[in-house]
């Protein structure tokens, strides 16, 4: 490390030729989750003090499934993509970052399918 | 590397504070970092009081007359005391800026001077800017053409040329790199403010022709993409400069070349 010359620290791996999808998606769901929130929110207050059976039914509809849908994929591909910096950002250790990597994109999948799958259920009425 | 904490053997100490100047009345008290790699001792924080009435306006003028008059071990860089070289960066009251820019008047009661933030430091105020250099050498920072050197001067319109306003004024006094968290955590990676506004400067001169290979270099989740827009480059910057805002710049000439 010592004797090498500054330069070639810097240069280092070069440059990975990357990062500009990663950086644009994570705008993108960001601006979509928006109204998918708003939408989202308004028909939770709405649904406040409901009966079981009326939330069911309200959840299988085609317009509200849809949001939710959208909501679940946008909502946790930007939480992915946002820990996935944040784990770059602080965690230097290469094992624990590659694991936390991992973790982070497991975890995230599995949640978001099981989300996904249960307001699939509802609207395909399972 | 992220660190909460200092180390150790960089945890600050009380250091020595030195008399009064006989006979002052109107004075003010400077608290500076002092590190020296001679003697094995933590660093530590001496308090020396300068003579208003008889030195000049600028905090720099206040470390000259100490390093004259009072300690001459104090260790700083300084050349132009006008604010063009960018020798002088160091952390005042908590902001990094130009001691040769910054009015001793500026600050309210004491004036608490360390090294800029998160680097090695190599003396005192001194701080070793090896990596800082080396990463400006890597965005090759001249003029890249492949058309044959006209027999005068490349022209540039008018237009042209004011879109390098705001960004050739950088000095590259370091300031807003080492105020960038990402910069902190990151350095070995991420380019950091100074060094990716002076990418954009070239990106965006007319006269460049490698713009494209230039737009490649930078492509990378570290060297560009670790900037999350903290703004403290702005803030910092001595001159005026806005950073943050090249690095915008760039991130959407990324887009736009897709």
């Amino acid at each position: 490390m010592g004797m090498r010359a500054p330069l070639k620290n810097v240069r280092g791996l070069g440059s990975a030729k990357e990062g500009t999808t990663h950086w644009w998606h994570q705008k993108v769901t960001a601006i979509a989750l928006i109204p998918l929130f708003l939408i989202a929110i308004g028909c939770f207050i709405s649904l406040v003090g409901a009966e079981y059976t009326h939330v069911r039914y309200v959840l299988g509809q085609p317009f509200i499934s849809l949001v939710m849908l959208l909501l679940i994929v946008a909502m946790f591909y930007h939480l992915k993509l946002g820990l996935q910096v944040v784990i770059e950002d602080y965690i230097h250790t290469e094992s624990t970052k590659v694991f936390l990597l991992l973790l982070n994109s497991f975890l995230c999948a599995v949640v978001g399918l099981a989300a996904a799958l249960a307001i699939l259920k509802l609207a395909l009425g399972g | 590397m992220v660190e909460l904490t200092l180390p150790k053997n960089s945890k600050v100490g009380t250091g020595k504070t030195h008399p009064k100047p006989d006979g002052a009345t109107n004075t003010k008290a400077f608290n500076v970092y002092r590190w020296s790699p001679d003697d094995n001792q933590n660093p530590a924080i001496d308090t020396y009081y300068v003579d208003l009435d008889t030195c000049g306006p600028m905090i720099l003028d206040g470390l000259i007359k100490i390093k004259n008059e009072i300690d001459p071990t104090l260790t700083f860089r300084r050349s132009c005391r006008e604010g063009i070289c960018g020798s002088c960066a160091m952390n005042i009251n908590g902001t990094n800026t130009l001691a040769c820019t910054t009015g001793m008047d500026e600050v309210e009661g004491d004036i608490n001077i360390y090294p800029l933030p998160h680097q090695p430091v190599v003396k005192d105020l001194v701080p070793d800017l090896t990596n800082f250099y080396a990463q400006y050498a890597s965005i090759k920072p001249w003029l890249q053409a492949e058309t044959p050197s006209p027999s005068k001067e490349r022209l540039q319109s008018k237009e042209d040329r004011e879109k390098l306003d705001g960004l050739y004024e950088c000095i590259l006094c370091a300031c807003c790199s080492t105020s960038c968290p990402s910069y902190w955590w990151n350095s070995d990676r991420f380019l950091g403010p100074a060094i990716l506004l002076q990418a954009y400067r070239w990106i965006i001169d007319s006269r460049d022709e490698h713009t494209g290979e230039r737009l490649d270099n930078l492509e990378d989740p570290f060297r560009l993409y670790r900037c999350h827009t903290i703004m403290n480059c702005a803030n910092t910057c001595p001159k005026g400069l806005n950073p943050a805002k090249a690095i915008a710049e760039i991130k959407k000439m990324m887009v736009e070349r897709r």
